[in-house]
């Protein structure tokens, strides 16, 4: 099972890494739109401190969104899938190396690129900490959460608009306790409870999300 | 085998055996869904006190409170059924899954609107980020993502099973949600105003908002019934029951 999942880990990983352009978009989607508000609102520095949680958060919950389309429809589209699903290996140990992978390649670039983009907001240090810790936790979530929603619209009619709506709501949460531990830390509440609540989504998100995808992936593949 | 008639649970698990039953239970269902809401709606506006904090536009949570209710729990029938469908890969679960999503959707519009209503003469806004308020925005989404799937997928079986796994997903994310919104209001500025800190009712509202929501929920079980035999037929279309049914209606 390590074996298949390492397999599943590598090979989605090697794919990205030939296609870095597509991976580059996402991350670029996300600077821009982190750097839309500022333009939009204004740049009186008190409002940006206050609004760059929600805005940062909201801009890698649509990043996330939009490179969900390749984590299963390419593999849909050339066979790939179908072959997985006869493998010998759980499915569910495949769909958690996809997800992983995922996660790695659109996640993993959010989190590092996200402090930067607070200073732009004129965060304080201890809340671009913060704000580091709950996107790494928070990010895989969005990953599971969305494998699921990913697997149930494959191959469906108007796939990508149609994922937004069934996902977006899930990722309520989740956004809530992301924006919301920054929000703490720089209203000089501490984070820790918003955190622990993230670290709590992430047990529930890992333990019944991969089940879901593969059960979803079963039905899409029928 | 004993050869005693016995009452079977999955006789009306099937389309056939089910389509004439609904379409027994609901007229019924539907005279008492009228019968109700009459009675409800005569002791919310002429019977019940006027409120002595909020005047004469209290009444309209007669309305809200019963669809609010209706709105969460025909989300957890939806789930159940849809649950039951995919786990014993009954057609008529998902049907009735199917056939009670515009329903819920409609008393979340119904609750959202009415408590828009309420809440410009009472709190002075149309709206406010409230806990309730935002949940019951977020299950209107849950709701509409729901009918979106179904409707996007041709292939009927694929459909149901698809938006079970949606409707179950939702089950299991509805409290977090309502929790985390919950938290997420109270952790910034308290609740101005909650429906559970109101002022002890009156016993004469307290029935009218339990005769309203009885209304409600036989209208409910009306609607999904006579929806669900329009499923049946659409999806039951080339069996033969179904082509001497709409015979002998012709």
């Amino acid at each position: 099972m390590i074996r298949a999942l390492a397999w599943v880990l590598r090979r989605d990983l090697l794919l990205a890494f030939r296609r870095r352009g597509d991976v580059a978009n996402a991350l670029v989607f996300f600077v821009i739109v982190v750097s839309l508000f500022p333009l939009g609102v204004g740049p009186e520095a008190n409002q940006l401190r206050n609004m760059a949680p929600g805005v940062l958060w909201v801009a890698a919950l649509l990043a996330c969104m939009l490179s969900l389309a390749r984590l299963f429809a390419p593999d849909h589209q050339d066979g790939t899938l179908e072959q997985m699903l006869l493998a010998g290996e759980p499915l569910v140990v495949l769909v958690m190396g996809k997800v992983i992978s995922h996660w790695l390649v659109s996640g993993l670039p959010l989190v590092l690129i996200a402090p930067l983009l607070g200073l732009q907001f004129d965060l304080p240090g201890n809340a671009l900490a913060v704000l580091s810790v709950s996107l790494l936790l928070g990010t895989p979530v969005l990953s599971l959460i969305g494998a699921v929603g990913a697997a149930l619209t494959l191959g469906v009619r108007g796939s990508g608009v149609l994922v937004a709506l069934l996902v977006l709501p899930l990722f309520v949460p989740v956004l809530i306790f992301g924006a919301g531990s920054v929000g703490a830390i720089v209203a000089g509440t501490g984070a820790d409870a918003h955190l622990l609540l993230l670290v709590g989504f992430l047990a529930l998100a890992l333990v019944l999300a991969p089940w879901a995808s593969a059960a979803a992936l079963r039905i899409a593949m029928e | 085998m004993s050869t005693r008639k016995r009452f079977s649970w999955y006789y009306f698990s099937s389309p056939q055996s089910f389509y004439p039953l609904a379409g027994a239970l609901q007229p019924w269902c539907a005279a008492l869904a009228v019968l109700f809401c009459g009675v409800g709606l005569y002791i919310s506006f002429f019977v019940a006190p006027t409120d002595a904090t909020q005047g004469e536009a209290y009444r309209i949570i007669f309305i809200h409170v019963a669809a609010a209710w209706m709105s969460m729990f025909l989300y957890l029938v939806m789930g159940f059924w849809s649950g039951v469908g995919l786990v014993l890969n009954t057609r008529l679960s998902s049907m009735v899954a199917t056939a009670l999503a515009p329903t819920g959707a409609l008393f979340t519009f119904i609750a959202l609107w009415t408590g828009a209503l309420w809440g410009k003469p009472t709190w002075g806004t149309w709206w406010v980020w409230d806990a309730r308020l935002t949940s019951e925005l977020i299950l209107l989404f849950l709701y509409i993502g729901f009918i979106a799937l179904q409707g996007a997928i041709d292939d009927q079986r694929r459909a149901d099973k698809a938006g079970a796994v949606l409707a179950l997903v939702g089950v299991i994310n509805v409290p977090i949600i309502y929790f985390s919104v919950k938290w997420w209001s109270t952790l910034h500025q308290g609740a101005s105003v909650s429906l559970t800190s109101a002022p002890t009712m009156a016993k004469t509202m307290l029935l009218g908002m339990l005769i309203m929501a009885l209304g409600f929920w036989m209208y409910s079980i009306a609607a999904t019934l006579a929806r669900v035999r329009c499923v049946i037929l659409e999806r039951e279309r080339h069996t033969d029951w179904v082509a001497a049914e709409i015979d002998g209606l012709a």
